[in-house]
């Protein structure tokens, strides 16, 4: 292999000379430590690589060893579960090896290849096949099976297939005879981080992720096999939020990347993941995710090459037919980190010290969402949602604004909601989503009827509340018309009965599409009573003391998602309430009476 | 064997630039290994640090001032190890200056071991999730942000507010619920503080017989700014020492981070590197984050470690970089409100833009108590509220406002003198609840939507009885 001597130290860059051959983004070595790096710059006579680990006490002379590889993850069964920094090391097994604390210099596989998995074949030997077809399969975890696929590029017969047995990853699984010769397959496969993976035919994302997430689901829907952000500044709720998603979303594969985050959420979810249930399949939520996790303390280029990582790992599970998410927190530490580099190759910095090209990384990376056909011709997706964190809370600042511009899905967290403990404090006015048209025809499919009236309906009121929200500040609540007031009456029922969901309570946490559907329709019967009480003569704020609307602000708690017959008593409860209302003969609202 | 290098005095220095030293002919010298700086034959040795190397030069870091250096007069000690403090037995009750040397005249620590200053990172496989409430005896800390062992909660003070005495009171009250414990110890770092806040710190716990459970780090005002850069590493490594070595749980004070982002911006800007906003380097965000992210637990080791950082907001901005990133690395915010400090409440906490992320693992049944969650959001959502009203009321006057409305508004006020007021007295949780209590039993049920007809009926109900209610229309 090609050898280089490093001359020119600064922090995670080197250089080294070099008269061997070596190639951009090429896997390489870096002292006895064998400190993981990357060729980032190839000059006449010399290289720079960044290093992903600490460099400390490096000095000159050391020697860097090419591997003749792009920086490349493995792929094949044993990452489900299962947390890696982020260059797919397991961090299980570094504090095996290395205790408490990681340190530079660690050399463990990827993946374990001593354990055996039980193959299942699918194919008979003879017969054809052709990229991404499916061999047989291994039971990865209980929830999730992987698939072992013919790789891209190899089509022919197949000449032997392996028989229901225990496989090691590096085992042969399979030979093909092809037009060049055999071609052997094992569990295990390699493929290049920055380079996406394959498919035959991309399309318009057309169903929505359901994410159990009133606010989300509801108004801002977001597509399967689209990308999404989510801004906010810091006590926003953005990981938190981003963590609910990976949750309850109906993904069949999650992979989870903390970049540049803090540890302790990492360890929380190794903690929590494995306790919690999937509403939908009642598997442990852990056997679908696969955790990446380079905290902000760890080195910095390892977090640049966490996302890649992390989508190559995501295609990977999409390509074998599956629904997979993504999730990226936070995707401008990821963009600190590329800023850092940069400043250290002494790079002409463009916009607030970024480097020119942060909008084409940031392109390639959200361009490898998407809705797809695989090679093999099944459907699947590849989600990526990915939290940003602006300075100052500050949507205009590079990273939010060229997010903006690839991503159709747009959550903007807002600092007023949060610090009022109204989450998700998601800005229902600075917030969109462009999934909208797709997933009505989904939902008008799926018993949400006339979803998109409604959903139009709950932003236009929102809109008018902002507006009115301004009128209040000059003249006060009580000079407002009683229609006026009403909206307002409206929009704060409907704002903490539908839009406010909490995280940690074990009813609300989860909210499925049936019991979304109730709640909406409920909230709009609320509505249309609400107008017409007030048409007749009803002072709108009245309608607040109302006992029925207390119960309707507390729906998402007080009712779980088996308990769908209840909602037919509270429409009931609403019906009646009102019409007491009209008959003049009010219920007492509540049990102190007002002094007057 | 020792490495010959050790006893190499070099001379090739080529320059000084503020405090940066360039050499030559410095072979064999690696990226952060530690120089002893000696301005002449008789000088004490300042501390330094290779920070680029290219070829046979190389740039260095010098922490404790260029002054007095030259070219040819000074010599440079080049050692192939990191910057090291040794650390061992009694290292409480101790005051050491900002590179971990002691300096009340006592006996120079025993080293047991010496730890790499700058850290590790933990292992996130190996991180025990924070969970254990401390019981600080501040109400709209234990009550509304509450801490846990191994969490990073920062001060996000200005300058002359009170969050020197706040971080004394903390530091007086501190404890576990469950037991009292003696296995409790705090390292304070005074980072660019005046004298007088470090040894109104000193005093303070000394008056209380907290001495002999504290260790002190002082880089004063007065103190090289670049020196700043290692105290609170210096405190931490101390820290991690007392707290996996010696099975403590440790609180660190960190006083003031503003101080030590200025001095990193000092060292960024002779290094000629292209700043990030207003001047702090790019990085900022990392190097914070490798102070901040060594709070924590780790898996099968008793002790643990607890940070309050401090930092000033320049001109209040809490949009500014500095406590800006700390917000983004650390699990909360305490901030502090010139308006109540004027209205002499204390500690004069503004309770809105205050958080703690790892409250929910703490709280609730069996932890605090069973409604906690629930009675701290309402307290939030309903303090929320009567701050916009009061806005609202200085423009509209109090007459524009609606019945409900102005019982919101009077339940704000009374937030502010009952509940967050509280004065050095230290609180029990108990305390904390039923001031809280007490004060929502002022609200209609209709205002409490994050209360269940349960929690209304076993806390506030009976509590409004004794409510006078003397609202005036």
């Amino acid at each position: 292999m090609s050898r280089a001597e490093v001359f020119w130290i600064n922090g995670p860059v080197l250089k080294a000379h070099s008269e061997g051959l070596f190639r951009m983004k090429e896997a390489v070595y870096v002292g006895r430590e064998r400190l993981a790096a990357e060729v980032i710059r190839l000059d006449t006579g010399s290289i720079t690589v960044q290093v992903f680990e600490d460099t400390t006490g490096l000095r000159p002379g050391a020697i860097i060893e090419g591997s003749g590889m792009a920086m490349a993850v493995e792929l094949g069964p044993g990452m489900l579960g299962r947390m890696f920094d982020g260059l797919q090391r397991p961090l299980e097994a570094i504090a095996a090896s290395q205790g408490d604390f990681v340190r530079a210099g660690v050399e463990v596989p990827n993946l374990d290849r001593d354990r055996r998995w039980r193959f299942t074949p699918l194919l008979k030997e003879g017969a054809a096949v052709v990229p991404g077809q499916v061999l047989g399969e291994v039971e990865e975890t209980p929830a999730v099976k992987n698939r072992v696929l013919v790789p891209d590029g190899v089509s022919g017969e197949l000449e032997w297939l392996a028989a229901d047995e225990e496989l090691r990853l590096e085992d042969p699984v399979a030979r093909l005879r092809t037009s060049t010769g055999t071609h052997e397959i094992s569990l295990l496969t390699r493929w290049p981080i920055r380079t996406p993976r394959r498919f035959a035919e991309q399309r318009v994302p057309n169903r929505p992720l359901l994410t159990g997430q009133r606010i989300i689901d509801t108004l801002f829907p977001i597509g399967k096999g689209g990308a999404g952000a989510m801004p906010g500044g810091f006590g926003t709720g953005k990981t938190v939020l981003q963590q609910t998603l990976a949750k309850w979303c109906d993904a069949d594969v999650i992979v989870y990347i903390g970049c540049g985050e803090r540890g302790n959420e990492m360890a929380d979810i190794v903690s929590e993941f494995p306790r919690l249930e999937d509403p939908r399949t009642g598997r442990r939520l852990m056997e679908r995710t696969m955790l990446i996790a380079n905290t902000s303390n760890m080195p910095v280029a390892a977090r640049e090459a966490s996302i890649y990582t992390g989508i190559t790992i995501g295609e990977y599970f999409r390509d074998q037919g599956y629904h997979v998410a993504l999730f990226a927190d936070s995707i401008s530490r990821w963009a600190e980190a590329l800023r850092e580099i940069s400043a250290r190759l002494e790079e002409l910095p463009a916009e607030e010290g970024y480097p020119a090209y942060l909008p084409s990384r940031l392109a390639e990376f959200y361009e490898r969402a998407g809705n797809v056909v695989t090679l093999a011709g099944s459907e699947a997706s590849l989600t990526a949602m990915v939290t940003v964190s602006p300075p100052g809370g500050d949507f205009s600042e590079p990273v939010t604004a060229h997010s903006r511009r690839y991503v159709k899905s747009f959550l903007a967290l807002d600092r007023e909601r949060a610090q009022a403990r109204f989450y998700p404090a998601i800005h229902p006015l600075l917030s969109y989503s462009e999934y909208v048209l797709d997933t009505a025809r989904w939902w008008q499919d799926h018993g949400g009827v006339r979803w998109a009236q409604r959903r139009e309906r709950i932003l236009s009121i929102l809109q008018e509340q902002a507006q009115l929200a301004r009128m209040v500040k000059i003249v006060g609540r009580d000079a407002l018309p009683a229609s006026q007031r009403l909206v307002l009456v409206c929009a704060e029922v409907m704002v903490e009965a539908l839009l406010r969901q909490s995280a940690f309570s074990k009813v609300d946490r989860y909210c499925s599409p049936e019991k979304q559907s109730k709640m909406l329709e409920l909230v709009d019967d609320f509505i249309r009573h609400a107008e017409q009480a007030v048409q007749q003569g009803v002072d709108p704020d009245l309608l607040l003391t109302l006992p029925v609307t207390r119960r309707l602000q507390r729906l998402g708690e007080d009712i779980a998602n088996e308990e769908l017959e209840r909602f037919d008593e509270l429409t009931h409860e609403v019906g009646h309430a009102f019409s007491s209302l009209a008959a003049g003969q009010t219920e007492t609202p509540s049990q102190q009476v007002l002094p007057e | 064997m020792m490495d010959p290098r050790q006893h190499i005095l070099h001379r090739g220095l080529t320059s000084i630039r503020g405090p940066l030293i360039f050499m030559r002919n410095a072979e064999g010298v690696g990226l952060y290994d530690r120089v002893e700086v000696l301005p002449s034959e008789q000088d004490d040795p300042r501390l330094g640090r290779v920070v680029s190397i290219s070829g046979t030069t190389a740039v260095i870091d010098v922490f404790q001032g260029t002054e007095g250096l030259s070219l040819t007069g000074s010599r440079l000690r080049l050692l192939p190890e990191p910057i090291l403090l040794s650390v061992g037995p009694g290292m409480l009750g101790r005051v050491y200056n900002g590179v971990g040397e002691a300096i009340d005249g006592g006996p120079s620590i025993v080293a047991e071991q010496r730890m790499r200053i700058d850290g590790e990172a933990i292992n996130p496989m190996r991180r025990e999730v924070p969970s254990e409430f401390i019981e600080t005896g501040i109400s709209c800390i234990d009550a509304m942000n509450s801490l846990v062992r191994g969490q990073k909660l920062p001060i996000f003070s200005g300058s002359g507010l009170s969050h020197d005495r706040l971080a004394a009171d903390l530091a007086r009250f501190a404890r576990l619920r469950a037991s009292p414990d003696l296995k409790f110890a705090v390292v304070f770092a005074a980072i660019g503080v005046t004298f007088d806040t470090a040894e109104r710190f000193r005093s303070e716990m000394d008056e209380h017989g907290a001495m002999e459970r504290i260790a002190l780090f002082l880089n004063l005002a007065s103190d090289p700014s670049a020196e700043r850069l290692l105290t609170p590493r210096v405190a931490l490594t101390a820290a991690e020492y007392l707290a996996y070595h010696e099975g403590r749980h440790v609180l660190v004070i960190l006083t003031d981070m503003t101080n030590y982002c200025e001095a990193l911006r000092e060292v960024s800007s002779s290094h000629g590197e292209v700043p990030s906003r207003k001047g702090y380097p790019g990085y900022m965000y990392s190097d914070l984050a490798t102070i901040y992210e060594r709070a924590g637990r780790i898996m099968g080791k008793p002790g643990s470690i607890t940070q309050v950082p401090i930092l000033s907001m320049p001109s209040d901005d809490i949009t500014h970089p500095i406590p800006d990133l700390s917000g983004y690395i650390t699990e909360g915010q305490i901030v502090l409100d010139r308006e109540l400090e004027r209205r002499s409440v204390f500690p004069p906490i503004k309770l809105l833009p205050c958080l703690s992320r790892l409250m929910n693992q703490g709280i609730g049944k069996g932890m605090t108590h069973a409604d906690h969650p629930a009675f701290a959001q309402q307290l939030y959502s309903s303090y929320a509220l009567a701050r916009q009203l009061r806005l609202l009321s200085s423009v509209v006057g109090e007459e524009g406002l609606s019945k409900a409305d102005r019982r919101l508004l009077h339940f704000g006020n009374r937030m502010d003198r009952e509940f967050i007021h509280q004065e050095d007295q230290r609180r029990s949780l108990e305390e904390t609840f039923d001031i809280g209590w007490t004060l929502l039993a002022e609200l209609p049920d209709e205002s409490l939507i994050r209360l269940s007809d349960a929690q209304i009926a076993e806390h506030v109900t009976p509590r409004r009885d004794d409510t006078a209610v003397t609202l005036q229309d």
